[in-house]
Formats: C-alpha cells, sequence, structure tokens
C-alpha cells in the first residue's frame, strides 16, 4: 500500500469517526425540538386562571389541529382551585396556576399537612402535557386514594372525585 | 346548552384523532428509524477500521471482512428490532453508540491479535471477544424484552444489596493466581473467568435508587446547619459508612483500586442527586480521601500503582524502584508517539505497551494509531452515552426510575473517567477496564445489560403518557371523551 493511500484512510477514518459524532449531536439536537411538547414540563404553561394569555403565550407545538380544539375545550372546563373537604385544613383553598402543588407534610409543600398518616413528601398534583390535572403518589407510607382507589401511577384528576390522604380529603373545583 | 353540546359533540372525534397521531408517530415521534440510520453509519465505522487496519498491515482487504461485517450487522439489526418492538419510545442514540464502541473495540482487538509474538502474553483475543459481543448484544436483546417495567426492580432492593455484596466478596474466597496482576476480582472455572465485580455495579445501583428513594426526606431534611453544611444525622449516615467500610474492605482484600472508587463515587453521586445537599459531597470526598490515604501507605501493591503515578518515568531511569510500574510510562510515550493525528490504525507500535495493551490499555493503543484527534471523538461518543442517561434521568418520571438512570449513567462515566485517567496519568492506574472497548467479557455484557436498562427506562420516561379519561371510569367509548366535560356542567349549574 502506497503511503499516500495509507494517509489519506488515516485522515478520511478520524474526518468519519468525527462526522458520526457531529450527526449524533445533530440527533440530540433535533431530539430536544420534537420532544419539548412531551416533556411533563410544558404542560405548566396551560394557565387555567387566564385563558387568554395562556392560549396567546403558548408556543406552537407542531400538533395537529386537534390539540388546539381540544385546549379550548380544557379551558372552558379547567378547574381553576383546590378545596380541601375533610381533615385538619377543612375549607381551605388553594389557587391552580398551572404549577405543579406538592402535598405532605414538609415545610416546602404547597398544601401543608397536618396529618398522622401523610407522608413528608406524601404526593402531587400537575397538570400533564395535555393541561390535564393529574395526581401522583410519591411514594408515601400509608398512600393516595383517588376516591376508593390506591395510586400506583401518576392518575388524571377529575373534577369533584376526592383524593384522600390520610384523614384529609382534597378535590378539584371549577 | 349549546356550547355544551358542541363541545360534547366533537370531543370523541378530537380524542379519537389524538389517539390516532400517536400511533403512526405524529405527536410523539419514537425515532426509531433515526436509530436505524445511525446504527448503520455505526457499523460502517469499524468496517472501515478494519479495512485499514487489513491494508496497512497486509497490504489487501482482510479475508473474513464479508462474514465478519454481516455478522456484526445481524446482530446489530437484532437488537434494533427488539428496540422497535419491545422499547419502541427509547432514546435512538444509546445502541448506535454503543454498537460503535464495541465495534472499534474488536478491530482494535484484533489489530494487536496480528502484532504476534511482538506483544506479551498475545493469543487471538479477538474471536473470543466477538463471542462475548454476540453474549452482551443477547443479553441486551433479553433485558430489553424480560424487564416490563423498570420499576419492577425496586421491589428487590435489598436482595439487590445481598446479591451485590455476595458478588463483591466472592473473588476474595477465590484462590489468586498469578496471571491475576495483584487483583483479585475474577471468579474462575478452568479456563472460564468471570468479573462479578462488572455486574455488581449495576445490581448495587438497583439497590442505591430504591434505598435513596425511600430515604432521601430523611438525608435531606433531618440534618442540622453547620458552618453553611447541612450535617445528616448520626443513623442516617450509617448507610454511608456501611458503603464506606465495604470500598475499603475491597481495596484491602481485593486490592481492587478501581471498584473501591467506582462503589462509593456512584454512592455519593446518586446521594447528592436524591438529596441536593452539597455536604453529602463533602463528606463522601473527605472519607474518599481518608480511606485511601490509609490504604495506600498499607497495601504495598496499591503504594506500587501510587508510586507509578507520581513519577511514571521512573522505571526507565538509571535505578528503577522496586515499587513502581513501568506501563504508564509506555502508554504515556505510545500517546505522545501518536500526536495529533496518530500513526493510522494498523501502523503503530502498540506492542511496545507490553502488558495488557488489549484491555486496561487498549486506550494507548487508540491514542497512538488515531492521535489525540481520534481519541477525542472517542470520549465524545463516551460523552454522548453519558448525557443520553442523563437525559433519560431528567425526563424520566418516577423518582425512582431518575435515580437509576443517574445512577447507571454516572457508574458508565465513573468508569470511564477512572480509565481514561488513569492511563493518562491523571489519577493512579487502577485495574478496570474501558466501558465496550477493552478486552473482557464479563465487561462488555455488563455494560450491554446497562444500556438495555437504560433504554428501557428513557422508553418508559418518553412514551407519551395515557389518555385520561379511561382511567376512572371504564365506560363506553362516546362516555370516554364527554366524561369530563360532564361533571363540569352539573357542578357549574349548582353553583
Amino acid at each position: 500500500m502506497s503511503d499516500l493511500t495509507l494517509t489519506v484512510m488515516r485522515l478520511g477514518f478520524l474526518a468519519v469517526l468525527w462526522l458520526f459524532v457531529i450527526v449524533a449531536v445533530q440527533v440530540i439536537r433535533s431530539d430536544l425540538f420534537t420532544t419539548k411538547s412531551a416533556a411533563p414540563r410544558s404542560g405548566h404553561r396551560a394557565a387555567p386562571t387566564a385563558p387568554t394569555a395562556a392560549g396567546a403565550g403558548r408556543p406552537p407545538q407542531g400538533q395537529p389541529g386537534g390539540a388546539q380544539q381540544q385546549q379550548a375545550r380544557q379551558r372552558r372546563g379547567q378547574p381553576t382551585h383546590l378545596v380541601v373537604t375533610q381533615g385538619s385544613l377543612a375549607g381551605t383553598t388553594v389557587a391552580l396556576h398551572g404549577q405543579t402543588v406538592t402535598l405532605g407534610r414538609a415545610h416546602d409543600s404547597t398544601i401543608v399537612l397536618d396529618d398522622d398518616y401523610a407522608s413528608s413528601r406524601h404526593a402531587r398534583i400537575y397538570p400533564d402535557q395535555a393541561g390535564q390535572w393529574t395526581v401522583e403518589d410519591l411514594g408515601s407510607t400509608n398512600g393516595t386514594y383517588l376516591d376508593r382507589q390506591r395510586l400506583t401511577t401518576p392518575t388524571p384528576l377529575q373534577i369533584g372525585v376526592p383524593i384522600r390522604i390520610g384523614r384529609t380529603v382534597i378535590e378539584l373545583r371549577k | 346548552m349549546s356550547t355544551f353540546d358542541v363541545s360534547s359533540g366533537r370531543t370523541p372525534t378530537t380524542g379519537r384523532r389524538r389517539a390516532v397521531g400517536r400511533s403512526s408517530a405524529g405527536d410523539a415521534p419514537n425515532r426509531r428509524n433515526t436509530e436505524l440510520l445511525m446504527l448503520g453509519f455505526a457499523l460502517v465505522i469499524p468496517m472501515l477500521a478494519y479495512a485499514n487496519v487489513g491494508l496497512a498491515m497486509d497490504g489487501s482487504l482482510p479475508a473474513g471482512m464479508l462474514k465478519v461485517g454481516l455478522g456484526m450487522s445481524a446482530l446489530a439489526v437484532g437488537a434494533h428490532l427488539a428496540v422497535r418492538r419491545f422499547a419502541p419510545y427509547a432514546d435512538p442514540l444509546l445502541l448506535p453508540l454503543a454498537t460503535l464502541l464495541n465495534g472499534l473495540g474488536l478491530v482494535m482487538i484484533w489489530r494487536l491479535d496480528k502484532a504476534g509474538k511482538l506483544l506479551i502474553k498475545n493469543f487471538a483475543a479477538a474471536p473470543n471477544q466477538l463471542m462475548w459481543s454476540g453474549l452482551g448484544v443477547a443479553m441486551f436483546i433479553g433485558v430489553v424484552i424480560l424487564l416490563k417495567d423498570h420499576r419492577i426492580l425496586q421491589r428487590y432492593t435489598y436482595i439487590s444489596m445481598v446479591v451485590a455484596l455476595v458478588l463483591l466478596a466472592a473473588p476474595a474466597f477465590f484462590p489468586s493466581r498469578a496471571e491475576d496482576f495483584g487483583a483479585k476480582i475474577w471468579i474462575r472455572f478452568g479456563s472460564f473467568s468471570i468479573q462479578p465485580g462488572e455486574f455488581a455495579k449495576i445490581i448495587l445501583t438497583v439497590f442505591f435508587a430504591g434505598f435513596l428513594m425511600v430515604k432521601k426526606d430523611a438525608l435531606a431534611l433531618a440534618s442540622r446547619k453547620f458552618m453553611g453544611l447541612y450535617l445528616p444525622r448520626g443513623r442516617d449516615l450509617g448507610p454511608i459508612v456501611v458503603v464506606w467500610l465495604l470500598s475499603i474492605l475491597i481495596l484491602v482484600f481485593e486490592t481492587d483500586l478501581g471498584s473501591s472508587f467506582l462503589f462509593f463515587g456512584l454512592f455519593v453521586v446518586m446521594l447528592y442527586v436524591a438529596t441536593e445537599r452539597t455536604s453529602w459531597i463533602v463528606f463522601g470526598l473527605t472519607m474518599s480521601l481518608g480511606g485511601a490515604a490509609v490504604v495506600a501507605s498499607a497495601e504495598p501493591h496499591v503504594k506500587t500503582r501510587i508510586n507509578a503515578w507520581l513519577d511514571p518515568m521512573a522505571a526507565f531511569g538509571p535505578k528503577p524502584p522496586s515499587q513502581s510500574s513501568e506501563q504508564i510510562g509506555q502508554t504515556l510515550m505510545s500517546l505522545g508517539s501518536g500526536g495529533t493525528v496518530g500513526t493510522g490504525l494498523g501502523q503503530g507500535r502498540s506492542w511496545l505497551i507490553q502488558f495488557a495493551a488489549k484491555s486496561d490499555f487498549i486506550l494507548g493503543s487508540f491514542g497512538e494509531e488515531l492521535g489525540l484527534t481520534g481519541l477525542m471523538a472517542l470520549f465524545m461518543i463516551y460523552g454522548l452515552v453519558v448525557q443520553r442517561g442523563l437525559r433519560t434521568a431528567l425526563a424520566a418520571r418516577d423518582p425512582f426510575g431518575k435515580l437509576l438512570a443517574v445512577g447507571l449513567s454516572s457508574a458508565f462515566a465513573l468508569q470511564v473517567f477512572v480509565v481514561a485517567g488513569g492511563v493518562t496519568g491523571l489519577i493512579p492506574l487502577t485495574g478496570m477496564t474501558m466501558p465496550f472497548l477493552a478486552q473482557g467479557g464479563s465487561s462488555l455484557v455488563a455494560n450491554w445489560a446497562l444500556i438495555a436498562i437504560l433504554m428501557k427506562i428513557s422508553d418508559t420516561a418518553r412514551r407519551p403518557a395515557v389518555e385520561p379519561a379511561a382511567i376512572p371510569e371504564p365506560a363506553g367509548p362516546e362516555r370516554l371523551g364527554a366524561g369530563p366535560g360532564a361533571p363540569d356542567e352539573s357542578r357549574g349549574a349548582t353553583s
């Protein structure tokens, strides 16, 4: 083999190796932009309390037109607050602004539960990527119940369905 | 009321359209075709390298090129099909990156085999490595198919701790042999040997993830603040101390610097991620440095490594110290002779790294033949694997999955750091293998399993969420869409 061929192969191989790296980085880049709508965080932007602002401020997501119709529907029937109906905090309401609401005995929770059966980080309620409010048990000791069903996975919340944590009952209201 | 009719009439159709969009990858693309393309690219590169070595060393293309190429493609396509079927939303890059690294490692080992008698203890390792690659890919496919959900692993938190401890302790009870080079990390059955530490790495990560998920609140919140640091309570420190003692014991009884560093580092990283407390990092660093200092001054094997690290060229001097090693010096010279663009594949003198050129020091061989440019590309590829792992952790929805993904990718990162740092003289050399590149069956199989678990987590994380209406009341299809609307309306009327 001539030296020239080998030199060309040597440099060519390095070029191909780097080309692979660059293509891989491009894949990551495109991945970042296409999965944005699937990321759980982006759903928070559907602020239910300010419908017009939410509609205008929400970036286009490249979804089919049905998504926007669905958003319009959800805005209309969107819950606006959480109400504690039973337990030591009964009567408390928390307005929903599209942010995650954390429930637990920990002092930095959104709703600090003073309930012997609650864990420090018990559960959270958050809007998923479609803007649907969802409750998730955060590995609590005594469990979170949606109506009478113990939660094992993040579960979508319906308006008026009670969430039970120990002696506390919380529900979503419009 | 009329608006409600319109909305309830429209809802089922939009719901159906969304469902269709999902299945045809319109809403959340599953990226499997990208993966296939990248996989093709990742197979072409080792084949190019293979041809390059053949041309440089024999002046002709290697004889088995077609066969080897087809074999590797079959393995990769098999893995891809398994992913397509059982983890359709998984990350598109992990499999191609792992395939590329494995392929490059195979070519380099084959190339070092061809150095013949020039390399000490040379025997054809490439066929063996090819077999282990096959087993590794089989392991990958097995995990992708059998591990339905990574959360199942959470049930085995304490069982995995016991299994990991047994695996780690096992080599200490096997008779050590001359060719173990100081470290007792192998279990041998005749000519067949496995390195249980590689598997223990994954199993221990499962334990750490499960344990920290339960204990993270106690570790993060129950602490006093002292001089800007959160001091954990004594009973919360317990597990840390146990892991620390364990890693010291590995160091003492198996004289394995790398594994103890890896396990302790892994635990500290996961603790930090779980609790967000900087104090754990401070504690971890203090404890590991303290432990290493004590052991290094006592253990002759570890002391040799440290001496070789402090003065790698001393072994070539007029008075070579008795407790040192020439390997690092040789590797540094091979890296230096590679320069910026390297000598070219098949044209280096890697046999001058006398021993372990195919395993621990394979990076030296790569550095010589591909140069700094090629080595940087390899590190980029490792970096991308770690990045994809951490990205998976960010996207994962459950805390256990997050911790497991962080743990697995940082175990991978730590291992790459320990090996690369050791070979380049940044830190004392430890007997660990470069994931996917180096010769070693256990390491290959374990790392393929690691990638498979990461892909399963990323499949769960990137899978679009289930349709909301289907869960609370399983009614007829036309009720599904109207379900959320109907209670709203009645409640709106009463209030």
